[in-house]
């Protein structure tokens, strides 16, 4: 019995580097950058090892939010949830598109399948430098119909200074109501089928009111900002887009390709004798069955989305207001400008955006460990 | 089998094909691209396969990025193997030796992965530079080292929860206690787990790009920032960028062509599925 005990402490001491490290690290350096934010560690003398931060509160945030200057942070921020979005469509959607073409075994399915694949090894480097190339304005894609005999594009993927689907920021309030509005609504149709009852009390008619609400008392809600400032999508971001979903609709495709693998044949076999067509046995068989890997993807995506540096800073370098994204304007605003306190403030703020997806998933992941 | 031509068929090879080639595109034109002249590189003619065959930027762009590989490679090794190590250790005590709240402890190593890693960057650049770690290589592989343990820890986990508790039971009753237990038994059937992981740690610390640029001086940059100095400003010639983006890629790329079945099971690993 006392040989059992010590070997227990022995697993614990075997793991206690480990817990230090990553409090230190991962904890420890979360509450230190929370600190930060909160400081006015910047300017001359910055650099010291021993910095001169006095406690500001929120000020920094305030600043990034309301304030004139932040404008450029604001704009950012809308095109990384525009970019998280299409982003997961792309990818989701791609990915799974093509586990669905090979699940079908066509020959030639091993050398597919490494070709689509590939890119998701390589550095974000090395593939934003390749696609910097590839959209260049006068070459590259935008060349590739004069082989079959068209016109040249004249897109300018990386430096368009386009934007669409523009919202002033004063309204920021009543536009979140009404996507929540729009979400339960969907949500609410979703399951309209399945446990109508709950779907519409739950989701449909809160969902409906909500939305009716906040068009109809709209004005009464406070202004999200002192002037007028409109943000939208910007187009330039397509190209962006465009190489990380060529790069990440591999890993959906293997994920569900694994997934579909994973599914017995008896199952396929019963679906097709209940008369499912091939559409049918994706829609209301394997799709549904896949669940879990489905908001995996969507939790790794999202989270890659939300921390891209490497792959704007090497297509568009890190300057370029077009494609801007918090994640490089916290690395311009920290080491370039060296304004420590408000490169944290904009740091915590995608940490924040992570953890609301991350913290859900990993809670669900640790109950259903518990379960087994 | 049949092997009649039906609509579906002409379907899903012809979409399948088109999906390839549309894959293959980028590779295509980098190979392309640091073939030709510098005098030969024109945005029309981008596509076109060159008429005379430039093999030299491939060396010049080793010669450039010399430096670079030689951090990356030091860097990655020394990354790897740390993180691996420690990775199956914890692997194995979260596996087969749970204690109370080991659980919990594992949930919250998970969240190290998931963080965007600019959260924590402020506070590692101070704590490098008061460790006399900043600038240099050890800095870097320090950081990879701790912050590969959530991702290295999960995919031992997940290996050894494969290997029968009765194993180790029976282990136990011959008198082994922590340690020769997995020096005699589990660690002799890692090696699957070790080249999964090592493979999974090797791709990532050789492509990271953010704390390269943000903790190494520049004798001391690995070879994602080197390719990203090459490449930078506005009057490249195109060749040497691409030579060097493909020399960059092909240690990565060898690892995942020839060993890729254990690159997509790190893949999978990382999804934290079961």
């Amino acid at each position: 019995m006392r040989e059992a005990s010590r070997d227990r402490l022995k697993a614990f001491l075997t793991l206690l580097p480990s817990i230090i490290l990553i409090g230190v690290f991962v904890y420890g350096f979360i509450g230190e950058t929370i600190w930060t934010s909160m400081t006015d560690w910047g300017g001359s003398g910055s650099l010291s090892l021993t910095p001169e931060k006095n406690f500001v509160g929120l000020a920094n945030y305030d600043e990034l939010f309301t304030g004139f200057l932040g404008g450029g942070f604001r704009q950012d921020l809308v095109n990384a949830v525009y970019y998280s979005v299409l982003l997961l469509l792309g990818a989701v959607g791609l990915g799974l598109f093509i586990a669905i073409l090979l699940d079908r075994k066509p020959k030639g399915e091993d050398v597919l399948r490494t070709i689509f694949l590939f890119p998701m090894s390589l550095s974000f480097i090395v593939s934003g430098t390749i696609w910097r190339w590839l959209l260049a304005p006068q070459g590259g894609l935008n060349v590739l119909p004069t082989y079959v005999g068209m016109e040249p594009l004249s897109y300018q993927w990386l430096s368009s200074t386009a934007a669409i689907l523009e919202f002033n920021w004063q309204n920021l309030f009543q536009i979140l109501i009404y996507v929540a509005s729009f979400v339960m609504i969907l949500t609410g149709l979703w399951m309209l089928k399945s446990n109508s009852r709950r779907a519409v009390e739950l989701w449909l008619i809160p969902g409906i009111v909500l939305g009716a609400g906040a068009w109809l008392f709209g004005g009464l809600l406070p202004e999200a900002l002192f002037m007028e400032e409109m943000h939208g999508f910007n187009m330039a971001t397509l190209g962006i887009i465009m190489a990380t979903v060529w790069q990440y609709s591999g890993y959906t495709m293997a994920l569900y390709l694994a997934g579909f693998n994973g599914i017995s044949q008896d199952l396929r076999d019963a679906a097709m004798l209940d008369g499912a067509s091939e559409v049918g046995y994706y829609r209301h068989v394997a799709i549904p069955m896949l669940k879990p890997i489905t908001i995996s993807a969507v939790i790794i995506l999202s989270h890659i989305s939300l921390k891209m540096f490497d792959l704007i800073f090497a297509m568009t370098g890190p300057d370029n207001a077009e494609t801007g994204h918090p994640a490089l304007t916290m690395y311009l605003t920290t080491f370039r400008a060296n304004d420590f306190a408000q490169g944290a403030a904009i740091a915590i703020v995608l940490f924040l955006i992570a953890a609301l997806f991350i913290v859900p998933y990993l809670v669900s992941q640790y109950r259903q460990r518990g379960r087994h | 089998m049949t092997n009649k031509i039906t609509l579906g068929s002409v379907f899903l090879y012809g979409t399948l094909t088109i999906m390839a080639l549309l894959f293959l595109m980028p590779a295509y034109m980098a190979v392309v691209t640091a073939l030709k002249f510098p005098a030969d590189i024109s945005l029309p003619t981008a596509w076109e396969f060159p008429a005379k065959i430039n093999w030299s930027s491939f060396s010049t762009a080793i010669d450039l990025l010399k430096p670079n590989f030689i951090n990356s490679i030091i860097l990655t090794v020394c990354a790897t193997i740390g993180s691996t190590v420690l990775g199956s250790l914890n692997g194995y005590v979260f596996s087969k030796w749970k204690f109370k709240g080991s659980e919990v402890i594992f949930t919250l190593f998970l969240f190290g992965m998931f963080i965007p890693y600019q959260v924590i960057l402020i506070p590692l650049f101070q704590t490098l530079r008061a460790m006399n770690l900043y600038g240099g290589l050890a800095g870097l592989i320090l950081a990879h080292i701790v912050y590969g343990l959530p991702i290295t820890s999960l995919i031992f986990r997940n290996f050894y929860s494969q290997i029968p508790t009765a194993l180790i039971e029976s282990g136990r009753l011959d008198g082994a206690g922590f340690f020769s237990i997995y020096t005699r038994i589990v660690f002799p059937l890692s090696i699957p787990g070790f080249v999964v992981t090592s493979l999974w740690q090797f791709t990532q610390i050789w492509n990271e790009f953010l704390w390269g640029i943000c903790l190494t001086r520049h004798a001391d940059n690995p070879v994602t920032v080197g390719l990203a100095q090459l490449a930078g400003g506005q009057a490249v010639s195109w060749n040497l960028p691409m030579a060097g983006s493909i020399m960059a890629a092909v240690p990565v790329l060898c690892i995942y062509i020839f060993l890729g079945r254990y690159f997509i099971r790190g893949l999978l690993a990382g999804s934290v599925k079961e």
